[in-house]
């Protein structure tokens, strides 16, 4: 008896002498049955309520998710311990009270999950063809609450079972079956003479219930949105560093503007590349545009001068420098020095670039905090002064508001605020009025163009709006598929410009006076890692040759401009004719 | 803020009420009753009957319920069938020894939990740690690691009470003692499901785009986390540290056992073997305020770290 393992037994003996691995193997049917009869219910309830409740809404909705809320807050164990007591010890009933109690945490999930199938486009369009409800509800309703359903029902199986054991363990299931739970009770009334016997039952129950996490959290894993950057492995050639060569000669020296991006590559972490070989300056209180089609770069480009790129997208060479210094060279420490004091930020939603749970006045004093200022006072004194600097008409209230109780015009004037604190030489701006009521987006730019003229500000503005460009900005860089296509002064790219992509760009924007029909671009910007190994325009360009597809453009220099094309002649002459 | 609680609390009235009318019916539905279990083994059909009228148990339920709920209105729960003492008092007397475990579980829960999770939000080798060591404590039946801690801790090295429950105000070194291994028990679920879901909040919360402008701002990556990222993870926070509480009340059930902690839970074992309706009546009562008062205090905190619920 109370015998340790042994070639014959096993897993040793118990308190009658009775061999405990087959008793831990007979258990497995009363204990995973157990688990069963309270996941059935919670299965049987939780979904049709769930469905009923998300996808027919209304008054059905409200029922259901008001008992469910109810149900919540009933502590589980203590109804169960009355079923228990009337149903005389019935396992079958106790883990199906268990289920019905657990049921309201899966209504919900579903409730949530089918509720946001009901507005998709292609349940209306369903809908209107006539495709029956019930038909609906089983094909794309269900197909969408799969992941989360298996999910919690995994979760709730390892509950389950850690419950039934539990009950099991003090004797209060049917205590003559052996279950998981019962073994360990047993073996909890001789723990001073043996404590080998905890371990069978222990371990057992522990490697379930974390089988059945795993299992949640690989179904979890498998039906997520793999984003499939994958395809692009193609065509890595045509962007590693090493193509500059062409250009670095004609670069101006570093030393001479407040911020000179030289040769920037970035890839993501699998060596995709998103932008290749870089190059611009701006000089104090110059204001350049950054522009292109959406999936150029340009945020990208910005973020990389910030050392702020995304998990998983990486500087894979050059070099970003800061009145000389070169960041990507000093590393995270470097960009640190100069974030917020050297380089400021504003972005393309200034709502969502608000902490909302906290107020102006909040995120205004941290920041000066980090600047310096020392008493709680003056940073008052100096977060009113930097609101009055951006136009806030009434900043002691703003400065008690919190972002959602703003609009978005004021929300971007506190970002620029932030952004001021610690006077920075240069701005950053993505998109600033991309998000914003045209009138607002006016008022933006002319406080843009106003705080440089007041504060010697140097703006880098990124933008896909050629009139932007023409209100305030002194030089345009033309971005295209992760390429510098030209770089040319705000006041001659509007009347020749040097790239046939930004005469298609012009060509096509209606803020620009055109006779007759408006021409469109034809084609779309192709994706990162799928870039011809030649000129990236040359599939939608209409002067394309087949040298432009040959090799790699360089940068060539023209009378005012840097384009990279082959044809700047044909341009210039098309343009007189 | 008065008038939200006060809503608040009038909302808990029916739900008191629905519980309580279940376990009335439930319990009215058991075959064998305490009126067989007072008589005795040996009593007759008439005996058992005699016991029953004195009791009032032969009146029709909702008669019964009806009473309860009068007196229970004036605060008086009854008194149990079995010991004849009055069911406040017996359950009063053995409150410390529950709320001191649960919210003494809770606490050790939701300071280590939210401290794991914080640092699993920064991912690499420590956030997969967090990972798999919240999936452990998960899966880990409490009442096996009480055993084991009882094994190691108490038998093996005589470092705390094995069993047993000294009061706070008898001695509060005692009290500590006599509750470490209880609640270090209680708390390593508790602890697995509170960082698990710090760790998702931060890490979803390190990703919205204010982050940018606060790193843009010169904002050290320390204070984005602590001010920012943290506060405003805390509602999934504070849902799942009132939902650790609640499982707790349920974990409190087999821990009071295994540790023979007077508590409620214990109470609620025996009251539920003997059938003694007052008594079980009352456990569920105690049990139902004690999460409506956790729900309101969750509620009352979404309010704190929230805005925009302070305004609507």
């Amino acid at each position: 008896m109370l015998q340790g393992p042994s070639a014959e037994h096993w897993l040793g003996t118990d308190t009658l002498g009775r061999d405990v691995l087959s008793r831990m193997l007979y258990g497995i049917s009363p204990t995973a049955s157990g688990a069963a009869q309270a996941l059935i219910v919670f299965l049987a309830l939780g979904i049709p309520l769930g469905v009923i409740a998300g996808y027919r809404g209304g008054l059905a909705d409200q029922v259901i998710s008001r008992v469910a809320d109810l149900a919540l807050s009933i502590p589980p164990i203590i109804i169960v311990l009355v079923v228990i007591v009337v149903s005389a010890g019935r396992p079958v009933a106790a883990m199906a009270s268990l289920g019905v109690l657990g049921a309201p945490g899966l209504i919900r999930v579903v409730r949530a999950a089918s509720a946001a199938v009901r507005d998709e486009l292609f349940v209306t369009a369903a809908k209107v063809s006539g495709v029956s409800q019930l038909r609906i509800m089983r094909t794309h309703v269900l197909r969408r609450i799969r992941g989360p359903v298996v999910v919690q029902a995994s979760l709730f199986g390892g509950v389950a079972l850690l419950f039934q054991a539990g009950l099991s363990f003090l004797g209060l299931l049917d205590p003559d079956r052996p279950t998981w739970g019962a073994i360990m009770g047993e073996a909890s009334t001789v723990i001073t003479q043996s404590q080998w016997l905890l371990i069978p039952p222990g371990v057992a129950i522990t490697l379930t219930v974390l089988a059945l996490g795993f299992l949640g959290d690989a179904v979890r894993d498998a039906s997520a949105d793999t984003d499939a950057v994958a395809t692009a492995k193609a065509s890595r050639e045509a962007a590693s560093p090493r193509t500059s060569t062409a250009t670095s000669a004609a670069l101006p020296d570093p030393s001479d503007y407040v911020l000179s991006v030289r040769e920037l590559h970035v890839h993501t972490t699998s060596g995709v590349p998103l932008i290749t070989d870089i190059s611009f300056d701006l000089a104090a209180g110059e204001t350049v545009g950054l522009v292109g089609e959406s999936g150029c770069g340009k945020s990208i480009t910005a973020l990389a001068v910030l050392g702020l790129t995304p998990g998983g997208i990486r500087i894979a060479g050059g070099g970003v420098y800061f009145d000389g210094t070169d960041l990507v060279a000093g590393g995270e420490a470097a960009y640190r020095r100069i974030r917020g004091s050297g380089l400021g930020y504003i972005s393309q939603d200034p709502m969502a670039a608000l902490d909302p749970v906290h107020t102006v006045g909040s995120h205004l004093n941290e920041v000066l905090k980090l600047r310096g200022v020392g008493s709680s006072a003056a940073r008052r004194e100096r977060a009113l002064e930097l609101l009055s600097q951006v136009h806030i008409a009434d900043p002691q209230r703003v400065l008690k508001s919190y972002p959602h109780q703003i609009s978005g015009g004021m929300a971007q004037r506190i970002s620029i605020a932030i952004a001021l604190a610690g006077r920075p030489r240069v701005l950053v701006a993505d998109e600033p009025t991309t998000a914003l009521d045209v009138t607002v987006q006016s008022e933006i730019l002319s406080l843009l163009h106003e705080l440089q003229e007041t504060t010697g500000l140097a703006l880098l503005l990124i933008t896909h709006d050629w009139g932007v460009v023409a209100d305030i900005c002194d030089r345009a860089v033309v971005m295209y598929a992760g390429d510098v296509v030209e770089v040319a002064p705000a006041h001659t790219v509007f009347t020749a410009p040097t790239h046939p992509y930004t005469a298609a760009l012009l060509a096509a924007d209606p803020s620009i006076e055109h006779s007759g029909r408006l021409p469109t671009l034809p084609g779309r910007v192709p994706a990162p890692g799928l870039w011809p190994q030649g000129c990236r325009f040359a599939a939608r360009c209409r002067l394309a040759t087949e040298a432009c597809s040959e090799a790699r453009v360089p940068l060539i220099k023209t009378s005012e401009a840097l384009s990279r094309c082959l044809h700047t002649d044909l341009l210039k002459l098309e343009k007189r004719a | 803020m008065t008038r939200f609680l006060v809503r608040r609390v009038v909302a808990a009235v029916p739900l008191l009420l629905v519980v309580s009318a279940a376990t009335f019916l439930l319990v009215a539905l058991v075959p064998g009753d305490a009126a067989r279990s007072i008589a005795g083994r040996n009593a007759t059909p008439e005996q058992v009957a005699q016991v029953r009228t004195e009791l009032g148990l032969d009146r029709p339920v909702w008669t019964q319920y009806i009473d309860w709920l009068g007196s229970a209105i004036n605060g008086d729960l009854g008194t149990s069938l079995i010991n004849q003492q009055a069911v406040t008092e017996q359950l009063n007397a053995r409150l410390g020894a529950t709320m001191s475990l649960i919210i003494g579980a809770t606490v050790v829960a939701a300071v280590v939990g939210v401290t794991l999770g914080v640092l699993g939000a920064r991912g690499g080798w420590l956030g997969r740690t967090v990972d798999a060591a919240s999936l452990i404590g998960f899966a880990v039946p409490t009442f096996w690691l009480a055993l084991v801690l009882v094994v190691l801790l108490a038998v093996k090295v005589a470092a705390f009470p094995a069993l047993g429950y000294t009061p706070l105000g008898q001695s509060p070194s005692q009290w500590m003692a006599s509750l470490f291994l209880p609640v270090v028990t209680l708390a390593v679920p508790a602890t697995a499901s509170v960082a698990k879901v710090t760790r998702d909040a931060v890490s979803d919360a390190m990703q919205r785009p204010f982050v940018r402008t606060l790193r843009a701002a010169g904002v050290p990556e320390r204070a984005i986390i602590a001010r920012h990222a943290l506060k405003n993870a805390a509602v999934p926070i504070l849902t799942i540290v009132g939902l650790t509480f609640i499982g707790a009340l349920t974990g409190a059930v087999l821990i009071e056992q295994i540790f023979a902690l007077p508590g409620l839970g214990g109470t609620a074992v025996t009251a539920t073997a003997a059938g003694d309706l007052p008594l079980i009546q009352g456990v569920v009562i105690y049990f139902t305020v004690i999460v409506i008062a956790v729900n309101l205090l969750v509620d009352l905190a979404y309010a704190f770290f929230n805005p925009r619920v302070r305004v609507s």
